[in-house]
C-alpha cells in the first residue's frame, strides 16, 4: 500500500531523512520509534504534505500512486490521513462544522453522496461515544481550550469519521494519562482493518502495549537501522537506543 | 501556502462581480455645484421651503470647511466641482408599483441579487431600492402602513410629512457636523425615511438596496429612522456599484433616533466597488452614521460588514443620552487589494447607567490596510456606564497591514472600560490541519475567516448572515494560495 524508497527530506539547510526505505501492506500496523531528533515527525509530516519540507530524493509510492506529487488535500481525499502530534486551534470555528466539511469532502471522491446534517449528527454521535467524548465537544470552536487529551481524542474521532485506507498517527500517545491512553489506543485498536494500514511514531513502547503492532522499526539519524516484532520495542525499552546504533555501525 | 507573489498574483486576478452598468437614459445635470444648483435640486424635488433654507445654511457652511484629513487614509485630492450632484432615471411620472418599474431596473436588481418579486414574497423583506438618486420601487407599503410604519423615498417623506422631517432632520447629525455630512445636507437628493410610531413593533425587516449607477455622479443619500416609545425596527442596508476607472464619491448620512424603551437595528453589508487590483477606480465611502439614544432604556446596534468600496471613512456612533440606554457597535471590514479602511465607532455614555459594547474585526489582505479608530466618551453625567471594546485584527500576507486606534475620555470615575485587542495572521498550521482533512485551501481560509468573524454575523439578520459569508468568501477568493 505504501512504498517509500530512499526518501531523503530536509527543512531548510538541515537534512533530516538520509535514505529512507519502508514497506507497508494492508492490514498491517506498523510502529516506527526512535530517539528525539531522529526524524520520526519529519517523516510523518512529509507524508501527509506540510510546507518547509523539502524531498531532495527519493519516492513514495501510495496505492500506486506518486504521494509527493499531490496537495494535502488531495492525499486526504485519497485516503492518508495524519493525527497530529500538536493539534492547531481555530478559533470560532465549531468543531461539527470542521468534521462535516471533511467528511463530505473524503466522501466526494470515493463516489458516496454527502451527509445532511441529521445524518452527519447520527454518526458522529455513534464515534464519539466509542471515544467516551462528551457531545458538547461538537459545538466549541476546534481544539480551542481542549485539553491535551481531549485534542488527541479528537484526532482519533476524526479517524473513526473519515475512515482512512492509511492512518499516520504522530506520538498520538505523548502527553496523555494512562486512562487517556487507553481510550485512545482502544479507539484505534477498533479501526484496524484488513485494508487500512496504520503507522504509529512514537517515543515509547508503552503506546504498543495496548495497540499491538505487526512490525517495528527503530528510526536513527534519518534512516531505518533495524526492523522487527513486537519483541523489538520491548528489548528497546530495556536496553535503549544506543546498541542499535552500535549494531548498525559494525555492520 | 506561504505568500508568495504567485499567491498575490491569484489573488489580485479575482473580479468585481456586480460591474456592469444599465444602459437607461438619465435625467443628469452637468458637473459643478453653487447655490443654484441647491436650488435646482430642490425645485426637481418639489420640496417645500424648510428643506431648501436648511441646504442652503449646510453649503453656505461647508464653504468654509476643510476636509479632514486626520485618518489614516491616503486619498487622491477630490475635485467637488466635476461631480454632478444628481442624476434621475428619465420618467415622467413615478412608477405606482413594480409592473410599472423598468424592467431593465428590474434585470440590474436581478443581477446584485435583490430579485424584488422573489425577496418580497420569499423572506417578507420590503425593499426600498435607490437606483441612483431616485426611489424606483417601494415594497410592502401597505402591510407597514397598517402597522403604522412609514418606510417611503425620502423625498416622499419631506413631501408627505414634513412636519416629521422637520422635525427629526438633522437632530442627531447637525448640517454643521462635519465636511462630509454638510455637503451632504446641502446636496442630498434621496434615501429612506422610517418611523415606527409608539409600541409598534416593525411587522418585517426592512432593507434598502443602494446602488451608484451614472458614472461621475456622487451619491449623497440620507436615512432617518425614528423610533417612537416603545417600538422596535430592524432596518437593512446592502450596497454596490459598477466597476468604473474613476473613483467616484459616496458620501452619506444615516441618523437614528430611539425614544424610551425603543429598539433600533441597523445593519449594511456594504459591497462597494474597490477598485482595481493597482488601486485605480473604486468607490470613496465617507459615511457619517449616528444614532441617539434619546430615551431611557433604548437600544441602538449597529452592525456593519464592509467588504467594497477604495476607502472607506465611516464610524458608526451611538449618543447615549437616555438612562440605561445601550449602544452597540459590531463590525467587520475587509481590505484587500489596495482598499483602505479608516472605520470604528463612538460611544458616547451621557445617562446614568448607559452601556455599550464594541466588537471590531479587521481583515487586511493583498496591499490593503486597515484602521479600526473607536472613542469611548464618558461623560461626567453618566454613572454607573460600562464599555466593553473588542478589536481584533486579523492579517493575510505580508503586504498589508493592521492599525488601531482606541481613544478613551473617561470623566465620571465610576465608569468601567475594557479594552481587549489582538492581532494574528492566518497560520500555516491552521491551513495545513484543515488540508490534510480533505479541505481546499480556498475553503480552509474561509472557515477561518468566518470563524473570526462568528462574533459579528451572528448579529446580522439570519438571511444576511449567509449573504454576508458569501460575500466575504468572494472577496477573498485567492486571497491565501
Amino acid at each position: 500500500m505504501l512504498s517509500i524508497r530512499d526518501l531523503h527530506a530536509r527543512i531548510g539547510e538541515r537534512k533530516i531523512l538520509k535514505g529512507l526505505n519502508l514497506e507497508v501492506g494492508a492490514g498491517e500496523v506498523h510502529a516506527i520509534m526512535g530517539p528525539n531528533g531522529s526524524g520520526k515527525s519529519t517523516l510523518a509530516s512529509v507524508l501527509a504534505g506540510r510546507e518547509g519540507y523539502e524531498v531532495t530524493n527519493g519516492r513514495v509510492e501510495y496505492l500506486g500512486q506518486d504521494l509527493l506529487a499531490m496537495e494535502p488535500e488531495e492525499r486526504a481525499r485519497a485516503g492518508v490521513f495524519l493525527a497530529f502530534q500538536y493539534p492547531v486551534e481555530i478559533p470560532g470555528v465549531n468543531n461539527a462544522y470542521l468534521l462535516k466539511a471533511a467528511l463530505n469532502a473524503v466522501r466526494r471522491p470515493r463516489g458516496l453522496p454527502e451527509l445532511d446534517a441529521f445524518e452527519f449528527l447520527a454518526l458522529v454521535r455513534e464515534k464519539m461515544k466509542l471515544m467516551q467524548m462528551d457531545e458538547s465537544f461538537l459545538n466549541r470552536g476546534v481544539n480551542e481550550g481542549f485539553s491535551g487529551g481531549e485534542k488527541k481524542r479528537n484526532e482519533i474521532l476524526q479517524m473513526a469519521l473519515l475512515e482512512p485506507r492509511l492512518a499516520v498517527l504522530d506520538e498520538t500517545d505523548s502527553g496523555l494519562d494512562i486512562d487517556a491512553l487507553r481510550v485512545v489506543a482502544a479507539g484505534v485498536t477498533s479501526l484496524r482493518a484488513p485494508d487500512r494500514a496504520i503507522v504509529l511514531v512514537t517515543h515509547y513502547q508503552r503506546l504498543l502495549d495496548y495497540i499491538e503492532p505487526d512490525f517495528v522499526h527503530v528510526l536513527s539519524d534519518g534512516q531505518i537501522l533495524k526492523s522487527g516484532d513486537r519483541t523489538l520495542a520491548l528489548e528497546l525499552e530495556k536496553r535503549g537506543y544506543d546498541w542499535v546504533r552500535q549494531e548498525a555501525k559494525v555492520a | 501556502m506561504s505568500t508568495t507573489p504567485t499567491d498575490l498574483d491569484a489573488l489580485v486576478a479575482q473580479k468585481y462581480r456586480h460591474g456592469f452598468v444599465t444602459d437607461i437614459e438619465s435625467d443628469t445635470l452637468p458637473p459643478g455645484l453653487d447655490e443654484d444648483v441647491i436650488r435646482l435640486v430642490s425645485r426637481k424635488k418639489g420640496e417645500p421651503e424648510f428643506m431648501l433654507d436648511w441646504r442652503l445654511k449646510a453649503f453656505r457652511h461647508w464653504l468654509t470647511m476643510r476636509e479632514p484629513d486626520w485618518a489614516h487614509l491616503r486619498i487622491a485630492p477630490i475635485d467637488y466641482q466635476s461631480i454632478s450632484y444628481y442624476s434621475a432615471p428619465k420618467k415622467k411620472d413615478g412608477p405606482k408599483s413594480l409592473e410599472e418599474v423598468d424592467p431593465k431596473l428590474l434585470a440590474t436588481y436581478e443581477k446584485l441579487g435583490v430579485p424584488l418579486h422573489e425577496r418580497a414574497r420569499l423572506a417578507g423583506v420590503a425593499v426600498d431600492a435607490v437606483f441612483d438618486s431616485v426611489s424606483v420601487a417601494t415594497t410592502f407599503k401597505d402591510r407597514l402602513a397598517k402597522a403604522g410604519v412609514i418606510f417611503c423615498p425620502f423625498s416622499d417623506a419631506v413631501r408627505d410629512h414634513p412636519e416629521l422631517i422637520e422635525r427629526y432632520l438633522g437632530s442627531v447629525v447637525p448640517h454643521t457636523d462635519n465636511y462630509f455630512a454638510a455637503l451632504n445636507s446641502a446636496v442630498f437628493t434621496d434615501g429612506s425615511f422610517v418611523f415606527v410610531p409608539k409600541g409598534v413593533r416593525c411587522p418585517m425587516e426592512l432593507s434598502t438596496y443602494f446602488r451608484i449607477n451614472a458614472a461621475n455622479t456622487g451619491q449623497f443619500e440620507r436615512t432617518l429612522v425614528v423610533a417612537e416609545e416603545g417600538s422596535h425596527v430592524s432596518y437593512l442596508e446592502g450596497c454596490t456599484a459598477p466597476m468604473r476607472d474613476e473613483n467616484q464619491l459616496h458620501a452619506a448620512v444615516v441618523e437614528l433616533v430611539a425614544l424610551s424603551d425603543a429598539q433600533i437595528k441597523y445593519s449594511t453589508v456594504q459591497n462597494w466597488y474597490p477598485g482595481d487590483e493597482n488601486g485605480v477606480g473604486g468607490i470613496y465611502n465617507f459615511v457619517t452614521k449616528r444614532g441617539e439614544c434619546r430615551g431611557a432604556n433604548s437600544r441602538i446596534s449597529w452592525t456593519q460588514v464592509e467588504t467594497g468600496s477604495a476607502i472607506t471613512w465611516k464610524y458608526p456612533s451611538c449618543i447615549l443620552t437616555g438612562e440605561n440606554s445601550v449602544g452597540e457597535f459590531y463590525s467587520v471590514a475587509l481590505a484587500n487589494h489596495c482598499q483602505q479602511a479608516d472605520t470604528g465607532t463612538k460611544m458616547i455614555h451621557i445617562g446614568r447607567n448607559t452601556r455599550s459594547t464594541i466588537v471590531s474585526k479587521g481583515i487586511s489582505a493583498g496591499r490593503g490596510q486597515n484602521t479600526y479608530r473607536g472613542l469611548v466618551k464618558i461623560l461626567p453625567s453618566a454613572e454607573g456606564a460600562r464599555n466593553y471594546t473588542q478589536c481584533d485584527s486579523l492579517l493575510m500576507g505580508d503586504r498589508c497591514g493592521a492599525h488601531t486606534f482606541p481613544y478613551m475620555e473617561i470623566k465620571n470615575p465610576t465608569a468601567v472600560v475594557e479594552h481587549e485587542a489582538t492581532t494574528s495572521k492566518i497560520a500555516d498550521d491552521q491551513l495545513f490541519y484543515c488540508r490534510s482533512r480533505g479541505i481546499s485551501e480556498e475553503d480552509a481560509v474561509n472557515m477561518i475567516v468566518n470563524g473570526f468573524c462568528k462574533a459579528v454575523f451572528k448579529e446580522l439578520p439570519m438571511e444576511f448572515a449567509v449573504e454576508a459569508q458569501n460575500l466575504l468568501a468572494v472577496s477573498l477568493e485567492g486571497a491565501v494560495g
